[in-house]
């Protein structure tokens, strides 16, 4: 279900990931007066990365409101909110400041609906950056997707692109369920050829995208690593392969139905992601995609993750993130696990 | 080293800048030194005599609900019981000062004041006997789940009496909990974002004297809970929990001041848990019988039936009739739990999300085959 919401044709121009997200925001609060946006300094300053910047100028400080400083007090009184039907969409700051929330969202924001048997939805987003690459300090570049994928009653879902990000976080805010909406803080600078002023597509939540195809091999990836995919993908042609990537946009649920299609047709597979890789994302996808490719499989499902280590210092992040060469190196070992 | 040890502290002294000033004037944050009674002293005289009647029934009626969903437990018809006996006066002052449209949020010791909030005896054990998490629909009665996490209900009840306010509507909050709670973060955060929106809530923490098995005095240096208020900018009331009138009068304050737009306010109801934690607790570890027998003699249904019988405003007559209501109810609970609860096991994949993902059609798939293959197997 693809719902294209007509604008005004004016002259299109480039947007950054930032823009679109607070160009969802703008929209949905527009169109439904029950959003409220939430959270630390997304008032008047517009958050830090400015991705809430002019909602409350627009809709007053009762629909974007500046909260106290304090995760769980955010979170907990969204709960509330929701509860008696209003749709918050909440900001976590930075990834890691969103763990003293963490309670909050697995006593309550996840199993809220479980625990009334359907007689009390939790309609809420919660915005999280997440990631690094952007020199960012401690605790400013986790990548805490395993701990809300291993949470049953939450959504999980990363763009990957700035059309993604409007479109999903259009979807987020719409839907009954709550969604961890993780934004890739790296992109959010990043341009693309989608416009604010152009028609915008709302994307359902749980569908993967093939980005590229190729027959070689599979990259299944997410968020900040898709464009890192991208490249090592353009750099594998001149080593003869030919490598597919696919976005999977929505870690849950997931999307085995593209996933698989994919490994079938190239019969070789390698997850990449930022996050750790002992218990991280790319255990849970290679264990599912060779549970149901064992047949097709050439080679082991490899992973390309971050090192089981704490997110390392700034000035030593460029080794720890998966990388183009260490991307090309995995898609090396399966040309040789095959024999070939 | 305390700040008079430091060097140069004598002369330190702290200088706000000009746009400095403090929010609120302390003083009338501040709790009474002793907690407020009414029974027993000059204030009694004044008191309504319907709402006492009231109160003296309900709280017959709750003491003998806590003693028959205590014996459900010890018959298997309960998982767990935590039991109110001794507190009833909180629990049901708490449900008669709100108005029907106003929320009731309970922790998990406070199944009693959703039921003198007028829920199902039986929707309100559901979490209890283990059938589901949460028996009754919360918008329907105004009642929030049972909250087993500690203090986490605290935030809800801000947010939703919060947005209630956003809406215009005549919402008052009441959320409960323990003197263990207050040691909570969530806590904290909750009464923080109270006051700085002032929301219209009221907290009524139950000091009944142990957090499982730790006193208060390993759980607090603050002189009472109810001084925590003063520094969130909000009014701490200190008030004798087992005094019916007494929890009644102050929380009746606290609601019409939160609806009239005053914002919160803190209650420490100073009461005694006269049973153990729950049945899976030995209470002889860490208290004696003599302790325990002081706050019998101050039991709420004692205190309050004397009021009333000085007063004249309830004989022999009056007492055995309360008591006969109350044994009705005990013996219509007992018939009912004593059905044996009907499962859906399909239940387990419906209401995770709005929509049941793939992967869940295909679990509840697996389980529907596995019960077929059982029912089968019965039929053989």
């Amino acid at each position: 279900m693809t719902t294209v919401a007509a604008k005004p044709a004016t002259a299109a121009k480039p947007a950054t990931m930032a823009q679109a997200l607070q160009r969802a925001m703008r929209d949905a609060m527009a169109e439904d007066p029950t959003v409220h946006v939430m959270g630390e300094d997304v008032g008047t300053l517009g958050g830090v990365f400015r991705v809430t910047d002019g909602l409350a100028k627009e809709f007053g400080d009762d629909r974007c409101t500046d909260t106290p400083l304090a995760e769980a007090g955010i979170l907990g009184t969204a709960v509330g909110m929701a509860m008696y039907g209003l749709r918050p969409v909440v900001e976590m700051q930075f990834d890691a400041f969103a763990y003293p929330a963490f309670e909050q969202m697995v006593s309550h924001v996840s199993r809220m609906r479980n625990r009334t048997r359907g007689a009390m939805p939790m309609p809420l987003v919660v915005r999280v950056p997440y990631g690094g690459g952007i020199g960012g300090v401690e605790h400013h570049s986790d990548s805490s997707e395993a701990y809300y994928m291993a949470t049953p009653g939450l959504h999980v879902v990363t763009p990957a692109t700035v059309a993604d990000a409007y479109g999903l976080l259009r979807a987020a805010i719409a839907s009954d369920d709550p969604v961890v909406f993780l934004e890739p803080k790296r992109l959010y600078w990043s341009k693309s050829d989608w416009s604010p002023d152009a028609p915008t597509a709302v994307e359902p939540i749980g569908r993967a995208v093939v980005r590229r195809t190729g027959r070689s091999a599979t990259l299944i990836t997410y968020g900040p690593s898709l464009p890192v995919c991208m490249e090592a993908a353009e750099a594998a042609r001149a080593e003869g392969w030919d490598l597919e990537v696919v976005d999977l946009r929505s870690l849950v649920p997931f999307d085995d139905e593209t996933v698989c299609a994919s490994v079938r047709r190239t019969g070789r597979a390698v997850v990449v992601h930022e996050s750790t890789g002992f218990a991280g994302p790319g255990a849970e996808i290679a264990a599912r995609v060779t549970e149901r490719c064992f047949h097709h499989l050439e080679a082991p499902v490899l992973r390309v993750a971050g090192f089981d280590i704490p997110y390392p210092p700034p000035m030593l992040e460029r080794h720890h993130l998966p990388g183009v060469d260490r991307i090309l190196d995995a898609v090396a070992r399966l040309q040789w696990e095959a024999g070939s | 080293m305390t700040v008079q040890e430091l060097p140069g502290a004598a002369s330190y002294r702290f200088t706000p800048p000009p746009a400095w000033k403090p929010r609120t004037d302390p003083a009338p944050l501040l709790p009474d030194p002793e907690p407020f009674r009414v029974l027993g002293t000059d204030a009694a005289a004044g008191f309504a005599p319907a709402v006492l009647r009231r109160l003296y029934a309900e709280l017959v009626r709750g003491r003998r609900y806590n003693a028959q969903a205590t014996a459900l437990t010890k018959q298997g018809r309960l998982a767990v019981y935590p039991s109110s006996t001794g507190q009833e006066a909180c629990e049901v002052a708490a449900a008669l000062v709100l108005e029907e449209q106003d929320w009731l949020f309970p922790s998990y010791r406070d199944t009693l004041a959703a039921v003198a909030r007028g829920l199902d005896p039986v929707e309100a054990l559901t979490l209890l006997r283990g059938d589901w998490h949460t028996g009754y629909d919360p918008r329907e009665h105004r009642i929030a789940p049972l909250c087993t996490p500690l203090a986490t209900q605290l935030p809800h009840a801000v947010g939703l009496a919060h947005a209630a306010r956003l809406k215009g509507d005549d919402v008052v909050a009441l959320a409960m909990v323990g003197d263990g709670g207050t040691s909570e973060g969530d806590f904290h955060e909750a009464l923080n974002f109270a006051a700085v929106w002032q929301a219209p809530v009221v907290f009524l923490v139950q000091n009944n004297g142990f957090a499982i098995s730790v006193p208060l005095a390993k759980q607090t240096a603050a002189p009472s809970l109810a001084h925590k208020a003063v520094g969130y900018g909000m009014p701490g009331r200190l008030v004798d929990g087992n005094d019916a009138a007494a929890v009644h009068q102050v929380l009746s304050e606290a609601v019409a001041r939160a609806r009239r737009g005053g914002g919160p306010t803190l209650v420490e109801a100073v009461t005694y848990r006269v049973e153990a934690h729950t049945n899976a607790d030995d209470a002889t570890r860490y208290r004696g019988d003599g302790e325990v027998e002081a706050w019998r003699q101050h039991d709420p249904i004692k205190l309050l039936e004397r009021e009333l019988t000085e007063r004249g405003l309830i004989d022999e007559d009056g007492v055995r009739e309360a008591a006969e209501r109350a044994e009705a109810m005990a013996a219509r609970l007992r018939e009912r739990m004593n059905a044996d609860a009907v499962l859906d096991p399909m239940d387990l994949f419906t209401h995770v999300y709005a929509e049941q993902t793939a992967q869940l059609r295909e679990q509840a798939a697996q389980l529907r085959a596995e019960l077929d293959a059982e029912a089968e197997g019965d039929e053989r």
